[in-house]
């Protein structure tokens, strides 16, 4: 038996390609400032700390430790996590963990990157297999072109509907005072947008970011006392692929699907009694690395078939006004400090449950909400929030 | 069985921050130690940085200091690391500032190894061309009398 948990506060920094003016844990004290503020609450009053960055990008190993000063873990319980490009809905996960053990009242989940301190594509090198792929490994936009092509030949998608969902990320950041990219574009800018590898162009590809993102998570007595409006945590799952599949190396059967991204669904689905997702799930927050991700996808939330999924953006339906929004704050495509990208799914899906998302507020009522992190490592996790316990 | 050479080689910009920044222009500049002080525990760091350990307040008391110290603990390196420009034997301390709570971690020179003690009084030696950085300082040493 677990305690029951919600989010009781969210805090994220302004998201910028560089941040000169900051170090990391002055970066981080931003959002961790701004989680406190929004749940009235003081360090003092956080029992334990978890925290992640994927190692390498600043540089420097046991960030957990040189941030204490930032986040305010000093004599604090806790650990820190990372898992590649997931790292920030591990830790979203973790802190759940954590808070619903029991062990603990209030905690504090923390992810965060600095992509201004190196080439974050040198930095991702290092996870090819030293002895079998990394002469030929070249970052994460072949694995992405990959797939994405082969959505398009197993769903019959063209071009536009990748242009379409761009396009409407694009919309969504423009709303959202915190995202990092904010281009104004229009379909002919994507499909005019110079190409990476097909079907990528270069808007389609999420952008090196610096940022960080902090949840604040009660156990439920303490989470009434503290919000009028708690997020409650209703499940998570995670699962995981094996070695990650590079162009050409990887797994046939893993071509289109990501399987584990379905399988962590269908896990929290059965748990959850929910047997339509299309209908019981009222928004969700995708970390989706290039626009494509979305389309490929839903199919693997159970949202559509896969030979839908591009119907849907031509309908509208993922649409900050639509009958199921999809990335309303822009997403992982305008704002990805990957360490803090999946945690900022999971704020961003508070945020709207609560009806605090401002600007980027979508139109219908939100009771339900997914958030998902992937990471080319392979963990794919996914959050399920509601608003009434 | 077969082994595979690796080497990681990587370029880093590392931001010394909104704090540090301060600390290092003034080093360059004047040759002025900051350190920055904790109103509500009156706590002194130098290094200074943005956020008080224990107090989580966000600092804003700068204080100069006059860059005598006293040796906490020390020790002498007697081999060479490819990673460090420096070539042994250096000797390196930890030192109290008057007026900081922190310990400074850097060289001692211009000492004789029977010389070194716990709570031998110290001064910095600055550089004469500066580029702000913490080896501004190029190293302490015993406080000259006069
Ligand atoms: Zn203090």
């Amino acid at each position: 038996m677990r305690e029951r948990i919600a989010i009781v506060g969210v805090g994220q920094t302004y998201h910028k390609s560089k941040r000169p003016d900051v170090n990391d844990v002055e970066m981080i004290n931003e959002a961790v400032n701004a989680a406190l503020n929004d749940a009235q609450l003081h360090p003092k009053d956080i029992d334990a700390v978890v925290m992640g960055n994927i190692d390498f990008f600043e540089g420097r190993y046991l960030s957990d430790m040189w941030t204490v000063d930032g986040i305010g873990s000093y004599l604090k319980a806790g650990f820190k996590v990372h898992t590649g490009g997931t790292t920030g809905g591990t830790v979203a996960n973790c802190g759940f963990f954590v808070a619903a053990s029991g062990l603990f009242d209030v905690v504090l989940a923390v992810g965060y990157q600095k992509q201004d301190a190196c080439d974050s594509r040198a930095a991702l090198m290092t996870w090819s297999d030293p002895v079998w792929d990394r002469h030929i490994h070249k970052g994460a936009i072949g694995l992405h072109a990959r797939r994405a092509a082969l959505y398009m030949r197993a769903s019959g998608a063209q071009e536009i509907h990748g242009a379409m969902v761009r396009v409407k990320e694009d919309k969504g950041a423009c709303l959202n005072p915190y995202a990092h990219l904010k281009l104004n574009l229009t379909i002919e800018d994507v499909l005019n947008s110079p190409p990476l590898v097909y079907p990528l162009r270069r808007v389609h590809m999420c952008p090196t970011s610096c940022g960080a993102c902090a949840l604040v998570i009660a156990t439920e007595k303490k989470a009434k006392k503290i919000s009028r409006k708690p997020v409650w945590v209703k499940d998570w799952t995670e699962a995981h692929l094996e070695k990650a599949p590079v162009p050409g190396i990887g797994s046939p059967e893993e071509e289109v699907s990501i399987n584990a991204l379905e399988t962590a669904a269908t896990k929290l689905y059965r748990r959850n009694g929910i047997t339509n997702p299309r209908k019981e799930i009222h928004l969700i927050e995708m970390y989706g690395p290039t626009s494509w991700s979305e389309l490929q996808w839903l199919p693997e939330l159970h949202i559509c078939d896969l030979k839908d999924s591009w119907k849907l953006i031509e309908k509208g339906v993922t649409e900050i006004d639509g009958e199921l929004p999809v990335n309303p704050s822009g997403g992982v495509v305008a704002t990805n400090p990957i360490g803090a990208s999946g945690t900022l799914r999971v704020a961003e899906a508070a945020l709207q449950i609560r009806g605090d998302a401002g600007g980027h507020q979508v139109t219908r009522e939100v009771d339900r909400a997914l958030a998902t992190a992937y990471g080319a490592g392979g963990w794919n996790v996914v959050v399920l929030l509601e608003k009434n316990l | 069985m077969l082994l595979f050479p690796g080497k990681i080689i990587m370029d880093y910009s590392h931001a010394a921050g909104r704090v540090g920044s301060r600390f290092l222009a003034e080093l360059k500049k004047s040759k002025r130690l900051l350190a920055i002080r904790c109103r509500t525990c009156n706590r002194v760091y130098i290094p200074p940085r943005l956020t008080c350990k224990t107090c989580f307040h966000n600092m804003e008391d700068w204080i100069e200091l006059d860059g005598r110290g006293t040796l906490l603990t020390y020790t002498t390196v007697y081999y060479g690391e490819p990673v460090l420009d420096r070539e042994a034997p250096t000797t390196y301390g930890i030192i109290r500032l008057d007026g900081a709570d922190t310990g400074l971690v850097h060289f001692l020179n211009e000492v004789k190894q029977q010389d070194l003690r716990v709570g031998l009084r110290l001064e910095p030696v600055f550089k004469n061309e500066r580029n702000g950085n913490i080896l501004d300082i190029k190293y302490f040493r015993p406080i000259k009398s006069g």
